[in-house]
């Protein structure tokens, strides 16, 4: 498990310090939570990102208090809340889907918090509204949630959960049932909001894109453990682990032999991050961006396929060994290259990740 | 579905190029054609008996039409009673059954549809529901009968002795406790669905916001089973007041409920050339449980609403 | 939620099923030790023996599975064609079908039988009272029932992309319904087999009106002569009944986990 604490949390906001100390919780024989330890500083949006079954969504249910842990402890501002039942622990919790009332109209799901602690109706009223217009949905508070589309649905869910001021703010997948554009657009308002109103927030994600451009920091979970947790562009370009380095960003795998710290690819020698194996056969993770494709008649590697993305392309190459990489091209250099051009193909010299061949 | 429906689905003759007229008739022979055996059957069997009440229930004694039956029938005090107990009977009933078997079904649903107890709960209910009137009766006199088991161990261990004062079992108030006992399968099947329709995101959500169990049932389940809760008793009430073979298995004197007195009439126990007051109850029937079937038709749409 | 509240509410439950499951089985349990009680306290399986001697009960029990199978078979043979065309060919037939189905619902038995004297009549003089004759008003009070599990089973299978399926492969209709639909609809039609075979076993209210021997008019009619006979066959017919049920969820349940989803949603639908 490796921490990386070189980022740090953005200062000078509200919000409280939160911490999960080695929680462990079985199901059986499977460790969903082994030794898991997180620590968010006050107002900071960390992102938890991993495959399904890595524990993530356990680690945010049981800071939620929705699922205990076998062992280890939780405390928020100060306080231990490992005991305390999920109702006591203030904080405010947006679902995957269909988690609005759906017999109460949208005003009344985002004042349903307030009303249980007692606040009059008209104050209740006024909150409800001021949340609606921070969410955008001013128009709506009439409609009940058969009434609203998903992304709506989930815009009063994020009110609903702000209104009571929590102390944390938990976010499980929320936008992993919404169509892809409604789902850039709500993710970018999510974030505005949370640095307007500056409560500490768990993100809990397996899309990668949506961890990268949300979090201050991103913390990558696999087997109920934290493969590492850093600033977005550190976990990008420093990878402390294999499974971090191949489950962040896309990645080509080619084989080389390691020698003196660094590696032989396409007749360049490539220097290799901390923690990569070697000496000997490994395989490097090169990221496509990283590999550079340049038209020559006669050169050894060819064009496979070219992939059209809009703004960029992505262009499938043989190289003469018969191993396949992905190139990441501008759109101009892309389009000018069809199957079977030869290319000559070579790599950014900054470093890179290997693993045992 | 956002599958293209093959051309033979479209409106009959809506492809000129198939021919005229007369493909126009074939192919619309072919669609409802295969139909017709169905609606023939249901036509001879159901539709033209309920039409024979109908007409029977407007005829006075010798056939001729007439309002005579149907006024026997609402102005005659022996069957207005009828009517009265028998709503009594399937209120209470209902009730009861309702209550008991929504919450058998809410124990026996928290376990998640692959539960072994609620597997098991829901075959033994699907099957108690349908379990024969008479045979009902009898595990009822097995029960608390004369020689019942429980009669006989109240009157050997505490000392009560519920035969000497048997007539309860074979009056309204045994009629009741039988008829609840079949009222609690029929609700955990039909309550069940609703149950599951329940989602623990909604329960999660109210208890982050820092709602209790009761919150959680005043404010959100509560109100959202309402309507399937209602339409359930409603359900339980007609398939109550419809009910014949236990009461006629347990009632030895009169006919108390408006079925057996129906039964009775066509029977022509008791007095001959009666046959047209059973239709004309029958059409009281009819319109009873239409009413009630209306309403839970109603509910079912409104309950579904939200739940979309 | 939280092991606390698991574990209170696990009390609740238990509490729950365990009053409300006593409620219910005790008047089975009372059946069975009413039936084996033997001369001076003892326990006898005598009663049980006597339903074998008893020449009506067993010619009743005879014609009423006979009444019962037919009754299923007919059942099978108007709906399943009837309900899978409204699905395929003619959706807007849905809702006639359907509300045809649940109308005698609203038309109970005891009403359905006053209209249904003069049909009878006929059918009686024809078959020179036959009681396999009531196979026709049974299978109507069945539809309700059937209905629900054959459509149940027809919505989990989502027959229209199966028929489209099969028919831009090239099958014709017959091959389409036998050897597409039928197969997939196994946990349905079994669950509506089941369901009309336990209701004919159970029916009284026609069968006594129309004056016709059932198992349950005799079981009625014996009542009065031999109450430990009359409760021993109730009880025989009631695990008769249960036997078939979990049949049909262990043959289902054998088979993919959706069959068994249709069954529990036929018979709960």
């Amino acid at each position: 498990m490796t921490i990386s604490t070189t980022g740090a949390g953005p200062t000078g906001r509200a919000g409280v310090a939160v911490q999960l100390l080695d929680l462990h919780r079985s199901y059986g024989a499977v460790h969903a939570l082994d030794g898991l330890t997180l620590e968010l500083a006050p107002g900071e949006l960390v992102a938890l990102l991993g495959p399904s079954g890595c524990g993530k969504t356990t680690a945010l249910r049981a800071l939620a208090g929705l699922d205990d842990p076998d062992t280890g402890r939780i405390v928020v501002d100060g306080r231990d809340l490992t005991n305390v039942s999920a109702n006591h622990r203030d904080m405010g919790m947006v679902f995957q889907a269909y988690s609005l009332f759906p017999n109460m109209t949208a005003r009344d799901n985002v004042a349903y918090g307030l009303r249980l602690r007692g606040v009059d109706t008209q104050s209740r009223r006024r909150r409800a509204d001021e949340m609606l217009e921070l969410v955008g949905l001013s128009a709506q508070g009439g409609r009940y949630p058969y009434q609203l589309s998903g992304g709506q649905q989930q815009r009063i869910a994020l009110a609903r959960a702000l209104a009571i001021q929590p102390k944390v703010l938990l976010l499980d997948e929320p936008l992993s049932a919404l169509d892809a554009k409604v789902r850039r657009n709500l993710r970018e308002e999510i974030r505005r909001i949370q640095i307007a109103i500056g409560t500490t927030t768990l993100f809990v994600t397996h899309d990668q894109e949506e961890a990268l451009a949300l979090g201050d920091r991103v913390g990558v979970m696999a087997a109920g453990r934290l493969e590492q947790i850093a600033p977005p562009a550190e976990l990008y370009d420093r990878p402390a682990t294999a499974f971090v380095a191949e489950f962040v960003g896309l990645t080509n795998r080619l084989e080389g032999t390691v020698s003196d710290g660094t590696i032989e690819l396409v007749g360049q020698r490539i220097p290799l991050l901390a923690g990569s194996a070697g000496p000997g056969r490994v395989t490097a993770l090169v990221r496509p961006e990283s590999v550079r494709l340049a038209p020559e008649a006669g050169a050894t590697s060819h064009v496979i396929a070219v992939s059209f993305l809009g703004s960029l392309c992505r262009v499938q190459v043989a190289l003469p060994d018969g191993a396949l990489v992905v190139a990441q091209t501008s759109a101009a250099e892309g389009t000018a290259m069809s199957p079977g051009t030869a290319v000559r193909v070579t790599i950014d010299p900054s470093p890179i990740f290997a693993t045992p061949a | 579905m956002t599958a293209s429906t093959p051309a033979s689905e479209q409106r009959p003759g809506a492809d000129p190029a198939l021919g005229g007229a007369g493909s126009q008739r074939r192919r619309w022979a072919g669609t409802y054609l295969p139909l017709v055996p169905f609606f023939f059957y249901v036509t001879l069997f159901l539709l033209l008996p309920t039409f024979i009440v109908l007409v029977g229930a407007f005829q006075a004694a010798d056939g001729s039409p007439s309002l005579e039956s149907i006024t026997t029938v609402v102005t005659g005090p022996r069957f207005l009673a009828a009517f009265g107990r028998s709503v009594q009977l399937s209120l209470v009933s209902a009730l009861a059954g309702a209550v008991l078997g929504g919450l058998f079904a809410w124990a026996v649903s928290s376990g998640g549809p692959g539960g072994r107890l609620r597997q098991i709960s829901v075959a033994a209910s699907g099957v108690l529901a349908q379990f024969g009137g008479v045979m009902l009766a009898f595990a009822f006199l097995a029960t608390f009968g004369f020689n019942g088991l429980v009669t006989l161990l109240l009157r050997d261990s505490v000392g009560i002795d519920l035969s000497k004062d048997n007539t309860w079992i074979y009056g309204m108030t045994g009629l009741t406790i039988v008829y609840t006992y079949f009222q609690i399968p029929l609700m955990v099947i039909v309550f069940l669905p609703a149950l599951d329709g329940l989602r623990k995101e909604w329960w999660e959500a109210s208890t982050s916001l820092g709602g209790s169990s009761w919150t959680y049932w005043r404010n959100v389940a509560g109100p959202i089973l309402a309507p399937s809760f209602l339409g359930a008793v409603l359900l339980l009430f007609a398939n109550a007041f419809s009910a014949y073979a236990t009461a006629f298995s347990l009632v030895s004197q009169g006919s108390p409920i408006v079925p057996l007195q129906i039964g009775e009439a066509m029977s022509g126990e008791v007095v001959q050339g009666q046959a047209n007051i059973g239709k004309a109850l029958a059409l009281g029937m009819i319109i009873v449980v239409v009413i009630v079937m209306g309403l839970y038709a109603f509910l079912q749409r409104r309950a579904s609403r939200w739940l979309r | 939620m939280t092991t606390r509240g698991q574990r209170r509410l696990s009390v609740t439950r238990w509490a729950i099923v365990i009053v409300v499951g006593g409620y219910l089985l005790l008047p089975l349990i009372a059946m069975a030790e009413f039936s084996t009680r033997g001369d001076f306290g003892s326990r006898s399986l005598d009663s049980w023996i006597a339903i074998t001697e008893d020449p009506n009960l067993v010619e009743a029990i005879i014609t009423t599975l006979a009444i019962a199978a037919l009754t299923a078979v007919g059942m099978l043979v108007l709906l399943v064609p009837t309900i899978t065309w409204t699905y395929l060919r003619a959706p807007r037939l849905k809702r006639p079908v359907e509300f045809l189905c649940l109308l005698p619902i609203a038309i109970p038995a005891i009403v359905l039988v006053v209209g249904i004297v003069p049909i009878y009549s006929i059918l009686t003089r024809a078959t020179r009272g036959n009681p396999l004759v009531l196979v026709f008003i049974d299978i109507i009070l069945v539809l309700p029932y059937a209905h629900r599990a054959i459509d149940a089973g027809l919505r989990s299978i989502d027959v229209a992309t199966l028929a489209e399926a099969a028919r831009s492969l090239g099958a014709g209709w017959p091959r389409v319904m036998f050897q597409i639909i039928a197969p997939n609809l196994r946990g349905a039609i079994l669950a509506a087999a089941v369901i009309s075979i336990a209701l004919v076993l159970g029916e009284f209210t026609i069968s006594s009106l129309l004056n016709y021997d059932t198992l349950q008019v005799v079981i009625n009619l014996l009542g009065k002569r031999d109450a430990f006979v009359a409760v021993a066959v109730s009880l025989a017919a009631l695990i008769f009944a249960f036997v078939l049920i979990f049949g049909i969820a262990l043959v289902a349940g054998g088979g993919r986990r959706r069959t068994k989803e249709t069954i529990e949603e036929a018979v709960v639908s």
